[in-house]
């Protein structure tokens, strides 16, 4: 009889030891008085953590940043409304950004025109960080860059059938169709879709497992961005065998997309949130991109990182952020393709 | 006359006779209900909010072809992973197989990988050109092996994962069995084999359903693997709407859609369990059962347990292994972040304490009290399990920021949306063990003066605590690898070895990823081995 009782008293223990353990963590949670910073970052914390770090000891700006993905925290954003807690967006994509474009403010003119006109936002309220550019990713087994097209329109040929990997799915490649819809039209970019899907593409998630995929010889060639070869390069070493090829011809295949920020119009701290801006847009932060995450600076004459095709020779057609921000019209189109669900 | 039909004719007069449940019971119970509820709220909130287009995007054929698939994936998984673990269960449990205990925290762990990186795995080890193709392009000039992408990858990848479930619903089962009946069965003749199938497998049936039914939602609910492997589900498709098409309203009406179908999964479960009795009339339960000897049986049991835990947990750990030495081999920082470790055990505990709390007064209402009210709290529970964690956890940005701001983004609103993801593998595992508790032994000790929530304490817990503790453990392990709610809904600046995987193997760094997952099964192993070892004999 004891020792059913003594074990009714340790049950309660559990419970009450518990509650205080709620209690004690939920009063955890406070953030500092004055300058402070709330960052949603849909850049990782891998990518970024290191800079934001060094911003924090450099201002003293007490910074607490939310890692996530950039959709999921556009999303969260949407939901949140004018209760947010965020001061700053970090964005993947300037479809992130474009989607929260009404929860943010406008941005300060000396700002927007540290980078090109065409990495900034239409309406001012973002502006782009860092450059990332649409590339073709091939197996150096199998082919040379001779034996690749001009551009993008060369791969609905036959002779690619079943051996091209890409991720309609991505936020990437869907900034690369609306790339194509503002250049080639729509009745050209639906064209061009069915000619590749004719070709039997392998569907991938997003771009990473393609790069894999074309350097162990699963795919011939994959549509991707840039830098994820150049990690791929830096954990495996040269022999890795898959490198990048920008279409000499230019076109929608050679655009340069960028990651940006944005100002949260019911940020309380919007002088420290300008502050984060001149930061990242600094020759230190500028530079860290480009030797941490292999990107292309956008506001300052630093040299890209070794084995990074320079802009110079990306034939870029320098799409200004308006021809790219019609996202919801490229989901019709690949929905309608029967591309995506 | 068979059990059965003695069972159902003891539950129904019992159930008849009981009256209404104690307000200890129904008023913790209710509030349990109403967290479960603020998902579906949501949802319909904002399906409905967005006007009639909504239904020409649901109603598709691409959608129905989604839906079939979907569904040949989830009766194909449950089915293997029962397969494999009942057999597992019983060995562990009735027989004298060596290393028993070590064999049940080893088939436990792969439910701590998570789904995401299984797939990489899978791709990396048993892709066309991956490191098996590698292997045997040497010796035997095998230059390309038969695409894993698809039906047959995403099956195996999901079995492989999700088997575990069964095997601690139906080890907990098996351990509240009063081995008197098998006794009996052996003594009037019948044989190991023959027993096994005609009385303990049947007295089964409850754990495997709860099991089996944690594994279809579980599947249904993934979309780590699926996606990578290719394999379109609904939930795919879900996430295809929050990820890329930052589409809320399709991406609501979809989850709907997927409560629809986690509901009828879980009606035929309902269905399984019939209305038996699954409790024996005496009170001699906690006895242990007599040992069954395997013989020469011995050294194909353990084959078969070094095999499933061989490419469940063995072959992904040694990738896993082999990223980190190539890194460091290659010269790639590792930072190892302690905090991650601590966050993600101290909030995995937390919220396994709060789940099995939270089941409690559920199970309770279930098996003593079995109404409409019961089973109404049940089907919310696997509701909650069936979502993808995006949706559950942007019903609770949407009501935190709005209605409990100073709750919003703290370890309490984390936990809840712990609680109401995985109440249910918590409920089954409480709710099997009651099961087998038979009322009477509860009405003796208020007969003899206690009050209902003492008799429960010091007489049902105690007996229950195998099941307990089965429930922790489920909720543990898949708390400590919790992706998309633990990134949205956590305090900022929190982070867990889950979210530094995912933030490292999202940017293509490998080995950096492959470090912290080492750690999370390793982490996971400790509390679940002690768990396992302290049960009693």
């Amino acid at each position: 009889m004891s020792t059913s009782a003594n074990k009714g008293i340790r049950f309660w223990g559990i419970i009450a030891l518990f509650l205080t353990a709620v209690f004690l963590s939920a009063c955890g949670g406070s953030d500092g008085d004055a300058g402070s910073l709330t960052v949603y970052s849909g850049r990782s914390e891998t990518l970024v953590g290191p800079l934001i770090d060094r911003f924090k000891e450099y201002t003293g700006i007490d910074v607490s940043v939310k890692y996530a993905g950039t959709p999921q925290l556009a999303a969260t954003l949407l939901e949140e409304g004018d209760n947010t807690p965020a001061d700053v967006f970090f964005a993947q994509d300037p479809g992130g950004l474009g989607a929260v474009a009404g929860m943010l403010s406008t941005l300060e003119e000396d700002v927007l025109t540290k980078v090109p006109q065409w990495a900034v936002s239409s309406d001012g309220v973002w502006v782009g960080i860092s450059g990332r550019a649409r590339t073709v990713v091939y197996n150096t087994d199998t082919l040379t860059p001779n034996d690749l097209p001009d551009d993008l329109e060369g791969f609905t040929d036959l002779k690619w059938k079943g051996r091209l990997g890409w991720a309609p799915t991505n936020a990437s490649f869907q900034t690369m169709v609306t790339a194509m819809r503002s250049m080639w039209g729509d009745q050209r970019t639906v064209q061009w879709l069915e000619n590749i899907q004719a070709n039997d593409p392998k569907v991938y998630p997003k771009n990473t497992p393609i790069v894999s995929a074309a350097a162990s010889g699963e795919i011939d060639v994959g549509l991707v961005n840039h830098y994820y070869l150049h990690r791929f390069l830096a954990e495996q070493g040269d022999s890795f065998s898959a490198r990048n090829y920008h279409p000499p011809a230019g076109g929608p295949g050679a655009i340069v997309m960028v990651s940006g920020v944005g100002i949260l119009e019911e940020s309380d701290n919007k002088d420290n949130a300008q502050q984060f801006i001149d930061y990242l847009l600094s020759d230190i932060s500028q530079k860290y991109f480009v030797e941490e995450t292999y990107e292309y600076p956008l506001a300052s004459g630093i040299p890209v990182a070794e084995g990074v095709s320079p802009l110079s020779e990306i034939n870029n057609p320098d799409l200004s952020s308006s021809a790219l921000s019609d996202l919801e019209g490229t989901q019709a189109l690949l929905r309608e393709a029967g591309i995506i669900p | 006359m068979s059990i059965g039909a003695v069972a159902a004719a003891g539950l129904r007069s019992l159930s008849g006779g009981r009256g209404t449940p104690p307000a200890v019971i129904w008023v913790p119970a209710l509030f349990v209900g109403a967290a479960l509820l603020l998902p579906l709220v949501y949802l319909v909130v904002r399906t409905f909010d967005a006007g009639g287009d909504i239904w020409d995007l649901l109603f598709r054929q691409r959608i129905g072809t989604i839906l079939l698939r979907t569904i040949l994936l989830v009766v194909t998984v449950t089915g293997a992973s029962i397969l494999l673990a009942v057999p597992i269960a019983w060995l562990t449990t009735r027989t004298d197989l060596p290393l028993r205990r070590v064999w049940v925290v080893l088939s436990a762990l792969p439910l701590v990988i998570p789904s995401y990186v299984a797939g990489f795995i899978v791709i990396a080890a048993l892709g066309p050109r991956g490191m098996l193709q590698q292997a045997l392009d040497g010796p035997f000039g095998i230059d390309r092996l038969p695409d894993i992408h698809g039906f047959v990858g995403a099956l195996l990848t999901l079995t492989f994962l999700s088997f575990p479930y069964v095997v601690l619903t139906v080890r907990a089962a098996l351990l509240r069995i009063d081995p008197a009946l098998e006794e009996s069965s052996r003594i009037l003749g019948r044989g190991n084999w023959t027993t096994f199938f005609s009385v303990t497998l049947p007295m089964l049936r409850p754990g495997i359903a709860a099991g089996g039914l944690l594994v279809a939602l579980y599947t249904l609910s993934d979309f780590g693997a699926v996606s990578l492997l290719r394999y379109e589900t609904f939930t795919w498709a879900i996430f295809i709407q929050y990820e890329s098409a930052l589409d809320r309203t399709l991406g609501a009406g979809m989850s709907l859609s997927l409560v629809i179908l986690a509901l009828a999964i879980v009606g035929l479960e309902l269905f399984s369990r019939g209305r038996a009795r699954y409790y024996s009339s005496t009170t001699s339960i906690s006895r242990p059962p007599s040992t069954i000897r395997l013989g020469r049986w011995k050294w194909p049991a353990l084959a078969f347990c070094g095999i499933v835990v061989a490419v469940s947990l063995v072959a992904p750990m040694s990738v896993l292994f082999y990223w980190v030495v190539r890194g460091i081999s290659a010269g790639e920082p590792f930072n190892l972040v302690w905090t991650a470790v601590g966050n993600s055990v101290y909030v995995a505990a937390l919220a396994a304490t709060a789940a099995v709390i939270a089941a409690l007064p559920v199970a309770a209402l279930s098996v003593r009290y079995p109404g409409v009210l019961s089973g109404f709290l049940e089907r919310l529970s696997y509701i909650g399990f069936a979502l993808p964690g995006i949706a559950i956890a942007l019903s609770l940005v949407f009501f935190g920021a709005r209605y409990a701001p100073p709750l919003y983004q703290t370890t309490g609103l984390l936990l809840l949306g712990y609680v109401v993801l995985y109440l249910s593998p918590a409920l089954g595992a409480v709710r099997t063990s009651l099961l087998q508790i038979s009322p009477r032994i509860e009405e003796a000790a208020r007969g003899l003066g206690n009050s209902p929530l003492r008799a429960f304490s010091s007489v049902t817990l105690p007996v229950a605590r195998p099941g307990l503790m089965a429930g922790w453990a489920l909720v543990f392990l898949l708390v400590m690898k919790e992706l998309p709610a633990t990134l949205i809904l956590s305090p900022i600046g929190f982070n867990t070895l889950a979210t530094s995987i995912w933030s490292n193997a999202s940017e293509a760094f490998f080995a950096r990823a492959a470090l912290p997952a080492l750690l999370l099964i390793t982490a996971s192993a400790v509390p679940l081995a002690f768990l396992m070892l302290r049960e009693r004999r």
